[in-house]
């Protein structure tokens, strides 16, 4: 049974099933075929590209921030390796979506594992491919399975060695900061256990230069046959900061949106800051004014000391019942605050130790609006002495 | 009979009343045959849930309106039995996993994989993937978020998500960038103002406009409070003339005299005295966090200026600790000291200053 599963599991990580290319994801769509499509990751893909004359591979761990092309390198990598005929029976791709406690550790990769490779089918599409005799188990969102179940796969990955190879694919090989850590959840701080890390040769993807994402961006734009100005992929590249997925997700809700409407309207920057929940600026500077921070207008009016608690409370409630997200409005008056042309440094310090505080508070899962009240009172007592 | 929130409920995007921009967006979407997955947040009451029923609708026509109720069973890793209620018509299917607390994982992984494995079998069908809603997205743990990230680019040709939630900020960044983001503000005054009127007139009578205005200033952008209200007081003085008062829950009274007593006197024997009314709004399944906030704002509210910051700052101090910790009341009881003695101090070097 476990092995059916296993068949069906990587079944459908190729395109088995037929999926009609005008609703699948771009992500998938444009997912790089080749090493040589990834962007921007040169020396990964160069080292990677001599084990394809070599057909050798070692163990591997890719780590990097989201949306930096781990999974597309590793599934264009054995897809060059096996060809489509032979990438069904020699990957098996487990990601957390999948059951991966300590169970089918045991069962479903060892048995995957142990068996012989398969000998290798003749490919239908007439190309030669390398097809070394191993097979490759990529674990997707590897920070994700439990410390027991990483445990039991270090006996796995040596004894297996010779028919098996590992890729390992995860965020961070410490991680606290790309995820917000919900409480009550049990297995928070769980991570790549050092001696997986030290059986794989470590592979870092680098977030992506704007000039890379520029490039995918306007192939994939051209390729749509959208419209799309400069000005929109700049946008498009500060709101997704160096993650490609993101910014391709944009792109496609963008170009959803601006299609469905008669006739069709173009992209607008404004556009993608809606689809990325940015606060519009104006909201930033209003609430930013009424924290008795000065950004530039005309009108400069002492606020009193004596009440200022009274409109801050206001605009705080008015600000919730609109629905910002808190998280996005810290990142968004922190810039604000730390790239402020007459605030010093004194000042400055102070505000960013309260909107530290505050993501700390809000990661924990504390109330927003109590939270925002608080940066606002705080914010405005650093700026007013 | 049902209630007016439900009566009146709009149940297609035309019928809705405000955020026309937002009901455009979703209809051509809907008529695209391209739809996304999304994401609606916003405040309590704002109308997620209406505008995602009428996309519904707009899908797929009006078979999503014949509901019927399912328990689900599934089994956790360790053999434990969770129990899910399941919302489900023809096409589209409605979880609630926080339900299922710290297991919401096993039921995210189960049943979406079994959604997203089997097609649409309805030849008839307008739309040939199923919609699966997530409520109370916010509260999904993170291991229930991780195992919906693959899920949702994978099966994306069977299965759309919508996730309904109060805010992004607890949601991971992986999803947020799968999904379309569709941000539902709460109402303002004038659109609570029109649809209250329009639910009065369908109910079959006028709606004073005086009325109208204590309805939406109590009602503070919910607008689900606000009909509920409006129904209340219908039941209450069928003429809706004269001085109205609309009765406050119970919990608020409450928490009113708990905020009283704070600042009438500052002893241990008053903090013992609070902490038996704490005990009593607790059992009665009041969230700590607004018994926190609603004590603070009463309590800010009758203060002088210069302690306001410091008790919110505490308020907001405590409450973190309380999301931390394990036992609320000693927060509660922690906060309510701290205040005390701020307000104890602030008073006497009050009066010391006067004195010289």
């Amino acid at each position: 049974m476990a092995f059916f599963q296993t068949k069906s599991a990587v079944s459908k990580s190729t395109h088995k099933h037929v999926v009609d290319p005008a609703l699948q994801p771009w992500v998938e769509k444009y997912r790089p075929k080749t090493i040589d499509d990834v962007s921007a990751q040169e020396h990964t893909v160069a080292v990677l590209r001599k084990t394809l004359t070599s057909t050798n591979l070692p163990h591997m761990l890719f780590y990097g921030p989201p949306g930096t092309g781990k999974t597309s390198t590793i599934l264009a990598l054995s897809r060059q390796l096996f060809g489509p005929d032979n990438f069904r029976n020699r990957v098996l791709e487990l990601n957390a979506s999948d059951e991966r406690g300590i169970s089918i550790v045991r069962e479903k990769i060892k048995s995957f594992a142990r068996q012989t490779p398969r000998a290798q089918a003749v490919a239908s599409d007439g190309k030669e491919y390398p097809c070394p005799p191993y097979k490759i188990i990529i674990l997707d969102e590897a920070d994700s399975m439990t410390q027991d179940a990483q445990g039991a796969l270090r006996r796995i990955m040596e004894t297996y060695a010779r028919i098996t190879r590992f890729c390992l694919v995860c965020n961070y090989v410490t991680r606290w900061h790309s995820f917000r850590v919900l409480p009550l959840s049990v297995t928070a701080f769980n991570r790549i256990i050092e001696p997986l890390a030290s059986r794989c040769s470590k592979f870092r993807f680098t977030p992506l230069d704007s000039a890379s994402s520029t490039s995918r961006l306007t192939y994939i734009a051209h390729a749509e046959r959208i419209q799309v100005d400069a000005a929109v992929i700049d946008a498009l590249i500060s709101t997704s900061s160096g993650d490609l997925r993101r910014a391709i997700t944009y792109l496609q809700s963008a170009s959803r949106l601006s299609s469905s409407t008669t006739p069709p309207t173009p992209i607008t920057p404004a556009d993608i800051q809606e689809i990325a929940g940015v606060v519009p600026d104006p909201v930033v500077q209003d609430f930013a004014l009424v924290l008795g921070i000065d950004i530039g207008s005309m009108i400069v009016d002492e606020p009193e000391r004596t009440n200022s608690f009274a409109p801050i409370q206001r605009k705080v409630k008015a600000l919730m019942r609109e629905g910002y997200s808190a998280s996005q409005l810290i990142t968004q008056l922190h810039d604000l605050i730390v790239l402020h042309p007459t605030l010093n440094a004194r000042e400055k310090s102070k505000c960013a130790l309260v909107l530290a505080e505050a993501d700390k508070a809000l990661c924990d899962g504390a109330d927003e609006e109590l939270w925002i009240l608080e940066v606002a009172l705080r914010v405005h007592k650093a700026v007013s002495t | 009979m049902s209630l007016w929130v439900d009566m009146y409920r709009p149940r297609a995007l035309d019928d809705l009343h405000y955020h026309q921009g937002l009901s455009a967006r979703l209809k051509s979407l809907a008529a695209s045959g391209d739809f996304p997955h999304m994401l609606f947040y916003g405040p309590s009451g704002a109308g997620k849930k209406t505008r995602i029923t009428c996309t519904l609708r707009q899908l797929f026509g009006p078979g999503v309106e014949k509901l019927k109720i399912d328990q689900r069973v599934f089994l956790s890793p360790s053999k434990r039995k969770i129990e899910v209620n399941i919302v489900q018509s023809n096409f589209h299917i409605e979880i609630t996993p926080s339900e299922a607390g710290n297991y919401d994982r096993v039921v995210i992984q189960e049943l979406l994989k079994e959604i997203a494995q089997t097609q649409q079998v309805d030849l008839n069908a307008k739309q040939r993937f199923k919609v699966v809603i997530i409520n109370e997205a916010d509260s999904l743990s993170r291991d229930a978020q991780a195992a919906l990230r693959r899920t949702m680019e994978k099966y994306m040709s069977n299965m759309r998500i919508i996730l309904c939630a109060n805010s992004t900020s607890r949601l991971i960044a992986p999803i947020k960038s799968r999904c379309l983001l569709m941000r539902v503000a709460a109402p303002d005054n004038t659109e609570m103002q029109t649809v209250l009127t329009h639910v009065s007139r369908r109910a079959g009578f006028d709606l004073p406009p005086d009325a109208a205005q204590e309805i939406i200033q109590d009602s503070g952008g919910n607008l689900r409070k606000a009909i509920l209200v409006l129904e209340a007081l219908k039941m209450q003085s069928p003429d809706l003339s004269g001085p109205l008062t609309i009765a406050k829950p119970d919990w608020e009274t409450y928490c009113q005299k708990v905020a009283n007593l704070i600042v009438t006197e500052q002893t241990p024997a008053r903090v013992m005295e609070i902490r038996t009314k704490f005990y009593e709004l607790l059992s009665h399944c009041i969230p700590p966090t607004v018994i926190l906030k609603t004590v603070a704002e009463a309590v800010v509210s009758q203060v002088d200026e210069t302690l306001k910051a410091e008790i919110m700052h505490w308020a907001a101090f405590y409450e973190v600790r309380m999301r931390i910790g394990s036992k609320k009341i000693y927060h509660l009881e922690a906060w309510v000291v701290k205040v005390m003695s701020l307000y104890k101090q602030s008073f006497y070097q009050f009066d010391i200053s006067e004195f010289e």
